[in-house]
């Protein structure tokens, strides 16, 4: 495997960089080979980003960073179907040092710890298994981030840190039993082929409780909508933890260590964790909140067809349509309010792919007076749970799903 | 010849059903291999933009730092010191202050 970095390639990378400075690049405000920009817009800035089609096995997507690599899905892929393309799936990596070549024939998936029979699988003996199939939204826990108010640090995703795929792989559980789990077993912990350019820079690693991935539909993926992942997202091998965010789906998955002991590592026991409270939220500054691990999706619905300051014509029925997920069950019910929420109608819903997937919605409605007005939608999904009307806040930006209102002028 | 009026559905079903197994799923996996762009976004002048650039673009790139909404200085402070701590940057302390200098001059409030 070759990396596209290390530290002393990151040392060459700064003298490239100052040497860009002194040729006057210094006020260049996107990369070379981006091609336009785009406005999410974030509330305060800074909210203009360029669309790049740099990437490898990538069409146009919105660059948050080069490397490590964070790309976002542009909107507007998300009205063009309920999955979505390998090509605009958004990408996200911890660490710099990821593997730009993957060799299928000497590739290997470890699974060891605490397990009767070690196992060393060679892609041809994993897709040998019996294969699962299933629709699953992929969504980074700060999807949304740019939006929390006030503002987090972080990377600050618009709406486009998610997507929806159909995934194709192997029960992880019929992995973990032909190794033999061993009783006692506590948690079972997931790596992958990326790394940090820093010595003793934490190895992002991820676990879950072992019955949760024994529960046979968490999932090791080698197909996602009927073609092998790009390595961006995670090629050859990436888990897929339906209903949960997408922290737990490591990419590029090549070791399974079965743990008999609570994972203590900085990825599961300082990062990545949740206020342990309705919509995991907090006031700002509020100190004594129990914290716990960030887990299941919550629900959410966009408006995919009518932007932000859109003209409406009163008088003239519209159609309005859009995207919605339940999180970690399905889509019960989509509501759509034309009037700033006073008022709500349930919407129509599409074809349902599978309770973890996006579901399409839509509703016709007529604009009767000339104004301002704002459009509304609001998921319900299988367990009842609704989004919020009051976005929540928490330090980390995570799990933002208020719902959400696209403002129009009907003229 | 008393299957011909089934055949033509027949094998079209068949060849649909073929279709769609292989579209749904890769027999077998193809070796990758790919190049990642580079940054060519650099670092706007301010205080002490040479110490940045040597302690802060080799893990990420300067979008990383341009892209964050404006933050107060102990915030600034609060970034650096994780980035040194929790993800081991390898930077000297005494450079902290003078990139939080930068930070606050190019990234905080106006």
């Amino acid at each position: 495997m070759r990396s596209t970095s290390s530290i002393a390639d990151a040392l060459s990378r700064r003298v490239l960089l100052r040497q860009a400075g002194a040729a006057g690049l210094a006020t260049l405000a996107m990369p070379a080979w981006a091609e336009t920009m785009v406005s999410l817009p974030l509330p305060g800035g800074p909210d203009d980003r360029p669309i790049t089609t740099a990437f490898p096995q990538k069409g146009a997507m919105v660059l948050q960073r080069a490397r490590p690599p964070m790309l976002e899905t542009p909107f507007e892929v998300f009205d063009q179907g309920v999955f979505t393309p390998n090509d605009r799936f958004f990408v996200r990596w911890h660490w710099s040092v990821i593997p730009t070549n993957v060799d299928v024939d000497s590739f290997r998936l470890a699974v060891h710890g605490h397990v009767d029979k070690p196992l060393s699988l060679s892609l041809k003996e994993l897709m040998a298994l019996p294969h699962i199939e299933y629709a699953a939204v992929d969504e980074c826990s700060g999807n949304s981030r740019g939006f929390f108010q006030p503002r987090v640090p972080g990377g600050e995703w618009g709406n486009g840190g998610m997507g929806n795929a159909r995934w194709t792989g192997v029960r992880l559980k019929d992995v973990l039993d032909r190794a033999g789990v061993k009783p006692g077993a506590v948690q079972v912990r997931f790596s992958g082929l990326d790394n940090a350019p820093v010595a003793d820079g934490p190895k992002f690693i991820k676990s879950l409780a072992v019955d949760h991935a024994r529960d046979g539909e968490v999932m090791i993926a080698f197909a996602m909508n009927g073609q092998q992942l790009p390595l961006l997202n995670g090629f050859p091998l990436r888990l897929v933890v339906p209903g949960w965010y997408a922290t737990y789906w490591m990419k590029m998955l090549n070791d399974i260590e079965v743990l008999d002991s609570l994972d203590t590592n900085f990825w599961m026991k300082t990062a990545y964790l949740i206020p342990d409270t309705p919509h995991a939220d907090m006031k700002p500054g509020q100190t004594g909140v129990n914290l716990v691990p960030i887990n299941r999706l919550n629900p959410r619905s966009f408006i995919t067809n009518v932007k932000a300051g859109a003209t409406l014509l009163a008088g003239k029925p519209a159609a309005v349509r859009g995207i919605a997920f339940g999180g970690d069950t399905g889509v019960k019910q989509v509501d759509f309010s034309a009037d700033g929420g006073n008022s709500w109608h349930a919407a129509r819903l599409g074809k349902d792919e599978g309770k973890y997937g996006f579901r399409r919605w839509e509703s016709r409605f007529t604009p009767k007076t000339k104004g301002n007005a704002v459009l509304m939608v609001r998921c319900t999904n299988s367990n009842g749970d609704v989004q919020p009307a009051a976005a929540n806040w928490n330090p980390s930006g995570f799990m933002r799903n208020v719902i959400e209102s696209t403002p129009v002028t009907v003229a | 010849m008393t299957h011909k009026f089934v055949a033509p559905a027949l094998v079209a079903a068949v060849a649909l059903a073929a279709l769609v197994a292989q579209a749904a799923v890769p027999t077998a996996l193809k070796s990758v291999d790919v190049t990642l762009p580079e940054s060519t976004v650099a670092l706007p002048d301010g205080p002490n933009v040479a110490v940045v650039r040597d302690n802060c673009v080799g893990c990420h790139s300067p979008e990383m730092i341009l892209y964050q909404p404006t933050l107060p200085k102990p915030a600034w402070e609060a970034e650096v010191n994780k980035m040194r701590n929790v993800y081991k940057a390898p930077l000297d302390p005494k450079d902290i202050p003078a990139i939080v200098e930068y930070l606050t001059a190019v990234k905080g409030p106006k």
